[in-house]
């Protein structure tokens, strides 16, 4: 007999800031459904939303002809999580904010979302599109792992 | 599809007999929040506001263009010569701002009273 597939959730969001948050209630609800604690549900959340900001923002340009689509998918002990745009990817590295060059006016106020990334999930990968299009960004959430 | 963010100001007493007054948001704080974050605070008189608390009680989103926004009122009060700290804050975006260094600017409290005994 073959194994069940894992389960998998996908959504479609416009280009549209404030859309995020459907894709964070989504995510949430998998999160819950596979037994994550609360917190890191929390976590989660932040990271799916930043990550689907980014490819409303930066990836589509805010163009609502293109879509967000979020994968969710339910592996063995964690929750993988891929966020696709029709943009080249991300050409920068996440860094972790500097707030005093910040409040020195040396750094912009915004900037973070990809570090909040990478600092609330176990795995943060971003993959630029083959083509110079259709890139992602992929994030794990394991089950056993204290926030 | 994001919620508007609500805002108004308090005026309140610390414990110590300082006039302190006190922003109070209400939904999400995000890029389209502008006006209700910076807006707000510029509407203040810089010399009689010298004690500020920023109230999230209420803030059931925050994302990073949002604590962009706080910053930005930060990096103004500081050159101002205010003194901002905050409280309300989920245990998660208290996380989110000690993450991101914000502590080191505004003091994080849990209920406002504790916030005012602070100043």
């Amino acid at each position: 007999m073959s194994q069940p597939k894992p389960p998998r959730v996908e959504v479609r969001l416009p280009s549209r800031l404030g859309f995020e948050k459907v894709a964070m209630s989504t995510a949430a609800s998998v999160a819950k459904l596979i037994g994550l604690p609360d917190d890191r549900i929390e976590d989660l959340k932040t990271a799916v939303a930043e990550a689907c900001i980014n490819a409303i923002e930066h990836g589509n340009r805010l163009n609502e002809n293109l879509s967000v689509g979020v994968i969710l998918c339910a592996q063995p002990g964690a929750l993988e999580v891929t966020v696709l745009d029709d943009g080249k990817g991300m050409k920068t590295q996440p860094h972790k904010p500097d707030i005093d060059r910040k409040m020195h006016g040396e750094e912009d106020p915004r900037g973070m979302g990809m570090f909040l990334i990478q600092s609330l999930v176990d795995e943060a990968e971003w993959v630029p599109g083959v083509d110079g299009a259709s890139s992602y960004v992929r994030l794990v959430i394991r089950l056993d792992k204290e926030a | 599809m994001q919620s508007e963010t609500k805002s108004r100001v308090d005026q309140l007493t610390s414990p110590a007999g300082h006039p302190v007054t006190v922003l109070r948001f209400e939904g999400d704080i995000a890029s389209t929040s502008k006006e209700a974050v910076i807006g707000l605070y510029q509407s203040l008189s810089k010399d009689d506001a010298k004690l500020i608390l920023l109230d999230f009680t209420k803030v059931d989103y925050i994302n990073s263009s949002g604590i962009a926004l706080v910053i930005q009122l930060l990096i103004e009060a500081s050159n101002s010569g205010q003194k901002v700290v905050a409280f309300g804050l989920s245990a998660h975006f208290t996380k989110v701002f000690t993450m991101v260094g914000i502590t080191k600017y505004a003091g994080l409290y849990a209920t406002q009273d504790q916030a005012l005994a602070a100043l």
